[in-house]
């Protein structure tokens, strides 16, 4: 399919209920399917002639903790033969296992691996689910929006103990966040003061 | 009488010359011969997607020139171009000519210190020498544009920080006149060298549909006779107006990504060139002032001006909600950034696309059945920089 429209037609004529929603933006599709279809949503963009998504880009998850489906799992795809990107996404609780792409594209070994390390979302059937960039024996997820950007842990070398050891992080100043957005556009405790008063009246 | 065999396990780096970095590498052997390959990375985790996380816009900038450190400025391109393309800003066409004079820079820098160092890791010691040279002439470039050698944060949204300074452009012009040359003197050292080709032909070999299954891009895609370069497929910046051939190899093995690096090296040259002569004088940055910060001189005078400057660089400018991936073509292959704005002036999400992170893990399936002396030469032909497998 050269147009993205038609390629938007097909997909939601093949794979009907299958696809909650389609969107095209930035000359890219985005779709919107459940956890239980990605695996036949995966293998027949693969396959099929007029879509032919050959490679898998990469996999990454969006962390919205004050949602219920706290975690957007997000798949890139590209297909050489039409110049295409396409992007599949679906919504997930916290601690839901979700399907290995492993089987249809080998690189997405490593991908899921990274997104178990950094955000904890288990996959079945995933040959190897280890962790893959942080330190061995590392505890907690990073990129989870709850994990704070100093981590909890240092490390550093002990002159008695003639090791490296690890301990709970202290600082001599706290990270400082500035609230820089412009007062007269509003700052969040004057617009919640405003909209308190709108209430009242 | 009958003797038990046990398989040898080898502990492959961290500290080791050839692994380019921080890699450590657990090799099952038998014999000579590796059975199994299993690349432990992280080792220069630094977190970069949660730093960016936390910083506005243009503070995520210099964050990118440490991924891939050969090359900075391609990756600061990625990330400029997905944000000008949510904001939906145009960037004027002499900014787009030095971008691009610089991420061929950087893509000869990338493909010098690859060429270079593969051949040292196989043996031969003088390309080195020669190349480094000309790296360093390179980087007097970046200097003289940005100020900074190898950070160079010189690429914003919307444009690039500062003009080119005097005599500069001529000096680039001028190195494109002389490098032709050393690249036919390195290639007069490897190309038809017998050792270096005992040592790369037929090593590492990719078929065209495994290139594909396991993500590779750029040279090690090409290298397998797949002709696909973001540059013509997706062209981004003034790319569309400029003539080059894209070097595809025949074997896909070590051999030919070498031939085919040597080859990108001199359509960059000639990038280079045309850029260089029809770059005209003219803005350097988008002209809008919610997005660019003001000229000096213009604080001096104008209230608007001082509060945008002061705005710009406390609070920064405010990207509208959307999401969008953007990818380049970085000298290791496809660099993109998925990039999710929420309104506010910080990234909500900032997902790195490395190109070296699938090139790496497919480690196992390329060193299979080959000799542990392969190692090396396998490692260095993936073209793989620490800084951005582990981000």
């Amino acid at each position: 399919m050269k147009r993205l429209e038609d390629l938007e037609k097909k997909i939601n004529s093949e794979l009907t209920t299958k696809i909650n929603n389609t969107e095209i933006k930035h000359n890219q599709i985005y779709i919107e399917i459940d956890k239980e279809d990605m695996i036949d949503v995966a293998t027949f963009l693969k396959t099929n002639q007029d879509t032919k998504f050959r490679q898998l880009i990469d996999i990454t998850v969006v962390d919205y903790p004050e949602q219920n489906q706290r975690f957007e799992v997000v798949y890139l795809f590209l297909s050489h033969e039409f110049n295409q990107r396409l992007i599949v996404k679906y919504s997930i609780a916290e601690n839901e296992v979700i399907p290995s792409l492993t089987s249809i594209f080998p690189s997405a070994n490593w991908m899921e691996r990274e997104v178990f390390d950094m955000y904890g979302v288990p996959f079945k059937d995933h040959p190897d689910l280890r962790r893959i960039l942080t330190d061995y024996g590392f505890e907690g997820h990073p990129l989870r929006k709850d994990f704070p950007l100093t981590g909890h842990t240092e490390v550093r070398y002990s002159e008695d103990q003639k090791k490296v050891i690890s301990e709970p992080v202290k600082l001599e100043q706290n990270y400082r966040n500035f609230d820089y957005e412009s007062p007269w556009e509003g700052t969040k405790y004057i617009k919640e003061e405003i909209e308190n008063n709108d209430k009242k009246n | 009488m009958t003797k038990k065999i046990k398989n040898l396990n080898l502990n492959f780096g961290p500290q080791h010359p050839a692994a380019h970095g921080v890699l450590r590498l657990i090799l099952e052997l038998d014999g000579e011969v590796v059975e199994k390959a299993d690349p432990h990375i992280g080792l220069l985790h630094r977190g970069t997607e949660k730093l960016i996380e936390n910083k506005t816009y243009m503070q995520a900038v210099p964050y990118f020139d440490r991924l891939d450190y050969v090359a900075p400025m391609n990756q600061e391109h990625a990330f400029a171009l997905a944000v000008e393309k949510i904001l939906k800003i145009d960037v004027p066409i002499r900014a787009q000519y030095i971008r691009v004079v610089f991420c061929e820079i950087g893509r000869i820098l990338s493909h010098i210190l690859n060429v270079t160092t593969q051949a040292l890791d196989v043996g031969a010691l003088t390309p080195s020498l020669w190349g480094f040279e000309e790296r360093e002439t390179l980087m007097t470039f970046y200097e003289r544009a940005s100020g900074s050698r190898l950070h160079a944060n010189y690429f914003r949204a919307g444009g690039v920080h500062q003009d080119l300074p005097k005599g500069l452009e001529e000096d680039i012009a001028k190195f494109c006149e002389t490098f032709p040359k050393i690249i036919n003197d390195l290639e007069s050292l490897l190309t038809d060298n017998r050792i270096f080709k005992q040592r790369n032909v037929d090593i590492g070999v990719v078929t065209k549909e495994d290139a594909l299954d396991y993500s590779f891009s750029g040279v090690m895609i090409r290298g397998s006779g797949v002709p696909w370069d973001l540059r013509k497929s997706q062209p981004y910046d003034c790319y569309e107006s400029l003539d080059f051939k894209i070097p595809v190899g025949k074997n896909g093995d070590c051999y030919d990504r070498y031939l085919c690096r040597i080859e990108e090296m001199k359509e960059s040259v000639s990038i280079i060139k045309q850029c260089l002569a029809k770059m005209e004088k003219g803005p350097i940055k988008s002209l809008d002032g919610k997005i660019s910060p003001p000229p000096k001189a213009e604080i001096k005078q104008s209230m608007e001006a001082l509060i945008h400057h002061f705005k710009l660089f406390t609070e920064g400018y405010r990207v509208p909600k959307d999401e969008i991936y953007t990818a380049v073509e970085a000298p290791k292959g496809e660099f993109g950034v998925y990039l999710i704005s929420d309104g506010s002036s910080k990234p909500y999400k900032c997902k790195i696309r490395a190109p070296g992170f699938s090139h790496l893990q497919s480690m196992d399936y390329l060193i299979k059945g080959h000799m542990l002396a392969d190692v090396p030469a396998v490692l260095g032909s993936l073209d793989i920089v620490f800084g951005e497998v582990d981000r």
